[in-house]
């Protein structure tokens, strides 16, 4: 159900992280939405209060005093009696509320297929897409012995189960075999033990009774439609419906307070609006944009334990969410070390440090999460890691946003010769339009100049590709608000939610160092002209504000070119930000940084003075 | 002026402690309610279902899943050895020539046999686990089928990380200061069942001795990131451990690299030399954050047993606190100033800071984040 703007002029939405439940006020004013006040308190799902109604009404009593503050007006209220009036009635009431919830560890689930990389993918692309982390995912071909994969499940103690495997038409035997594996593991839900675990089988039809005998009476198995009808057909939807259904009813239920809040989610008619995992509301927001700008757009999320990346590409649009599950900047801090390896978080570092000493310094953040850089160094040092976390997310997102894999495709004449083969990444970042940033490190960084950097650095975005940062984490808010209005959730993403850092040019292409790479002339609004011949291996910062657009007539030089047409000449608008257009000449498909620090670290700090990531005095 | 809570490790020469020994699923519980423990005694046991043993049977015989219903000998339920016959087929032209049959690979009892997959299920003996008390106590509440919680007075050390399962043993100070690096020459064979305290670090020569010399626990002020990788033979990526088998078991009370261990923390340790201690170094730093713990029971009567309520530690002018990162990580300051603004520090970030004055009389501003209250 839609609204507009005669039946929502002032909406709560809120989302329940797992510290803190931040809540947000949209209002229609002078014919806009807009997000007018925010306002945040401690999630209340654990021991002393365990009721999550607590931390929301906390949240909510500060909007509602800081609105009374900002519309000099005492009458204000959006909440009577500890529940919200809706719909508004004046100063009173709003007409809508919605929320979103990652507290108590989010939705984990455990998903099966039969073929690892054809039908369990599919299974794992739904459960994440649906806002789920993945647990594991179990496939008849995953090389484990029978023995090992019982003895998984039943280690782990996910909220629900996926189960998909084999085409309509295709393999029971193998499908079977999984449900005797996951019914002889007797799996138990990761809360609670009064209830059976929720499995979703989404297989192959014809195997329907056979699963069916074999797990109905071990745990509460729910049929919905095959993900994987054809090996050639996805068919995601029902099966992140039935996902989104059950942790409504089943999973929610379990979480302290959960039920009171579900009955306070609604619009105007007081039809329930479902509370929506975190991530999922993202992915939401995101399609939305996607497609109202007709754009690609990648969203990043750092956060202290895990790194989310969420895509959305080609002209279908097409969704994908990964989670970094051990990739992050406080309690996950030495795994990205023990991930990229120290030789790469050094790369990044414009100065000499003792090896040992840097890898106590991430160890002692590790065991002190909460810690923050006060000296510059360390400074410097996180966000040398932060590039390395970005980079090995987007990494395996690149790897797991790919076109269906175990399909044939027909291919005419032009196709022949080119490298496009089923499981391809459908990450493109020639045709990228979009790079969102969200985190602290990449929000809160003490300057934006620093957040341009480590996108750029960690990404490497190709051709022309505008950046911001969503400096409140207001993503998840106007996800599950589009399902009421899309409309607002838009309108407020594009003039509230993000702040625009500015635009990236990245000819791609190899070069010679000191050669020449691109030449750009740039109008700036004033009338100033920006006009240089770059030489390949170099950075430049042209301030640019936000709002401002500047004329650009760029000329690629060498091997590099600027679009996916690989144009070498370009006449385009480029958006400001906070920082301004970045030219960079230093090299993509290849980037290469050179291996021996002599003659790296003069580049680094020559790039980073350019960029004003960091004071004069550390890179001298 | 203002006050802000802060976070905390506790380091007191007594307090009431209220732990629960929880099995990992239903079973019995030994103990009742008001029986006096040691830390060696078992409090409650169960028997944890035996591991599943998968195993294609119609593949085995040559048949289809279909058919196996006729060569099949066993049903789900039944106890069988191993060697007992599963299945068996009836040979060529049903006389019994090159006859084939499956024998199980284990004892225990049949789970499932399926004419889908040809596949049967067994599953082997139960296997008994026993949960010991850990800590010398008196039974507060026995919770029926699941456990106990157990109470004593101790004196208590909460370390910032460890590795390395529970053990009891009894304090052996090695280190003269808190400052001192713990060599492997000052180890020998009357350390043998011992907790030795190290002063501010320890290398893993030393630690390699310590195993060979059996000891129990180690306590130290640091340990360095490769020699925790040496040991555990791997790159620690999250902080969750305890379950390690290395046989050892190491607290560090103050973090990685060479780092003074607290004084207060290092007085106490002496001060309780010789006393038999619980010690275990389980490490989780997510949702519902687990420390390494230091355990040494005292003599109590039941009636001091009263569990007073924790409090937040608070930050205000007076309060000592401890310093957990660089710059003058590890240091000891009083706070005299509680600023409300935001404040710029080096790095240029926005911080809450707090104004701390060192022991020679210098002050500093200080992210509030980057202290630790040291509790009195």
């Amino acid at each position: 159900m839609q609204y507009d703007e005669k039946r929502l002029t002032r909406i709560v939405a809120t989302d329940c992280g797992s510290t803190t439940t931040k809540a947000i006020l949209i209002e229609w004013v002078d014919g806009e939405y807009r997000q007018t006040i925010r306002g945040e308190a401690p999630t209340t799902v654990e021991a002393p209060l365990n009721d999550v109604t607590k931390g929301v009404i906390n949240s909510v009593q500060e909007l509602e005093e800081l609105a009374r503050l900002k519309y000099n007006n005492p009458n204000i209220r959006f909440m009577e009696n500890g529940e919200f009036v809706i719909p508004r009635k004046g100063d009173v009431g709003v007409d809508a509320y919605v929320s979103t919830s990652s507290a108590g560890g989010g939705l984990q689930m455990m998903v099966t297929g039969v073929v690892a990389s054809m039908t369990g993918e599919s299974a794992e692309r739904a459960a994440l897409g649906a806002g789920a982390i993945v647990m594991d995912l179990i496939a008849s071909n995953d090389k484990r012995m029978n023995h090992e994969k019982i003895e998984r499940i039943r280690q782990l103690r996910p909220d629900m189960i996926l189960m998909a495997g084999g085409e309509d038409g295709g393999t029971i035997k193998h499908v079977v075999e999984m449900a005797e594996l996951v019914s002889a593991a007797d799996p138990k839900p990761r809360l609670g033990t009064g209830y059976k675990l929720p499995v979703i089988y989404a297989g192959n039809k014809q195997a329907i009774g056979e699963v069916e005998e074999t797990l109905s009476n071990k745990v509460h198995l729910m049929i919905t439609e095959n993900i994987r009808p054809k090996l050639e057909t996805e068919n995601l939807g029902p099966a992140r419906d039935k996902i989104h259904d059950i942790f409504m009813e089943h999973v929610m239920q379990q979480a302290p307070g959960y039920n009171k809040l579900m009955t306070w989610t609604m619009g105007p008619d007081h039809e329930s609006v479902p509370i929506m995992p975190t991530p999922a509301a993202v992915g939401n927001i995101m399609q939305a944009v996607a497609r109202a700008e007709n754009i690609e757009v990648v969203g990043v999320d750092i956060g202290g334990a895990t790194t989310d990346i969420f895509s959305v590409f080609t002209e279908e649009f097409v969704f994908n969410r990964t989670v970094s599950a051990n990739l992050g900047m406080s309690y996950s801090i030495s795994n990205v070390l023990a991930s990229s390896g120290i030789a790469n978080i050094m790369r990044w570092v414009p100065f000499h440090i003792d090896e040992s000493e840097l890898r106590n310094m991430i160890k002692n953040k590790m065991i002190r999460p909460t810690t923050i850089p006060s000296l510059l160094e360390e400074l410097v040092l996180e966000q040398a890691i932060a590039k390395e976390a970005l980079r090995l997310a987007f990494e395996q997102h690149k790897e797991f946003a790919v076109t269906l894999k175990g399909t044939q495709r027909q291919r005419d004449i032009s196709e022949a010769f080119s490298q496009s083969t089923s499981g391809a990444t459908i990450v493109n970042m020639m045709t990228l339009g979009l790079l969102v940033g969200s985190g602290g490190v990449l929000s809160h960084a003490p300057r934006r100049n620093q957040s341009v950097m480590m996108m750029i650095d960690a990404f490497l975005p190709e051709g022309i590709t505008r950046l911001a940062v969503d400096s409140i984490f207001m993503m998840p808010h106007l996800g599950v608000l589009s399902e009421i209005c899309e409309k607002a959730a838009t309108e407020v993403f594009n003039k509230d939610c993000l702040i625009y850092l500015g635009t990236c040019v990245a000819p791609v292409g190899r070069n010679k160092p000191g050669k020449l790479a691109l030449s750009a002339k740039i109008t700036l609004p004033d009338g100033t002209v920006f006009n240089e011949d770059i030489p390949y291996g170099e950075l430049r910062l042209i301030p640019l504000g936000v709002g401002e657009v500047a004329k650009a007539q760029l000329k690629s030089h060498g091997g590099t070119v600027l679009d996916k047409d690989r144009n070498k000449e370009l006449e385009i608008d480029l958006h400001g930000g906070k920082v301004g257009i970045v030219l960079d000449t230093r090299g993509r498909q290849p980037f290469e940084l050179p291996v021996e620090a002599e003659a790296r670290v003069p580049l680094l700090k020559k790039w980073m003075k350019e960029l004003k990531a960091y004071p004069e005095e550390i890179l001298n | 002026m203002g006050q802000a809570y802060s976070a905390g490790l506790t380091v007191t020469d007594s307090i009431v402690l209220r732990k629960d020994r929880l099995l990992p699923l239903k079973g019995d519980v030994l103990v009742k309610k008001g029986d006096k423990v040691k830390a060696e005694d078992v409090v409650a046991e169960t028997l944890l279902p035996g591991k599943v043993v998968p195993l294609n049977l119609a593949n085995k015989l040559g048949v289809t899943p279909a058919q196996l219903v006729s060569y099949v000998k066993v049903k789900a339920g039944d106890k069988i050895s191993k060697g007992t016959i599963l299945a068996e087929n009836k040979g060529l032209f049903g006389m019994g020539f090159m006859k084939n049959s499956v024998a199980s690979p284990t004892d225990g009892e049949v789970e499932s046999v399926s004419s889908h997959t040809g596949q049967i299920l067994l599953r082997e003996p139960r296997i008994p686990v026993q949960v010991k008390a850990f800590l010398d106590g008196v039974i507060a509440e026995v919770i029926p089928n699941e456990g106990v919680i157990i109470e004593n007075k101790s004196a208590y050390v909460q370390g910032i990380f460890g590795i390395g399962g529970e053990t009891t043993g009894t304090i052996k100070m090695l280190a003269a200061t808190p400052s001192e690096e713990l060599h492997a020459d000052k180890i020998d064979d009357s350390c043998k069942g011992k907790i030795i305290v190290a002063g501010a670090f320890i290398r893993l020569a030393a630690i390699d001795k310590a195993r060979k010399a059996g000891v129990k626990a180690i306590i130290t002020g640091g340990v360095d990131d490769q020699d925790i990788k040496q040991i555990l033979g791997y790159d620690l990526g999250v902080a969750i451990t305890g379950h390690e088998n290395v046989g050892i078991t190491i607290v560090c009370t103050e973090g990685f690299g060479k780092i003074d261990m607290a004084t207060k923390t290092f007085e106490l340790l002496k001060q309780f030399e010789g006393f038999k201690t619980s010690i275990h170094g389980r490490t989780q730093i997510r949702a519902g954050v687990i420390r390494p713990e230091i355990i040494i029971p005292l003599e109590f009567q039941e009636d001091e047993l009263t569990v007073v309520e924790s409090k937040l530690p608070v930050l205000e002018p007076g309060t000592l606190i401890r310093i957990i990162r660089q710059p003058n990580f590890g240091k000891i300051a009083k706070v005299v100033g509680m600023p409300e603004e935001l404040t710029k520090v080096e790095s240029e970030t926005m911080v809450r800071v707090l104004e701390a004055q060192f022991e020679d009389g210098k002050v500093m501003r200080l992210p509030r984040a980057n202290v630790e209250v040291i509790e009195s």
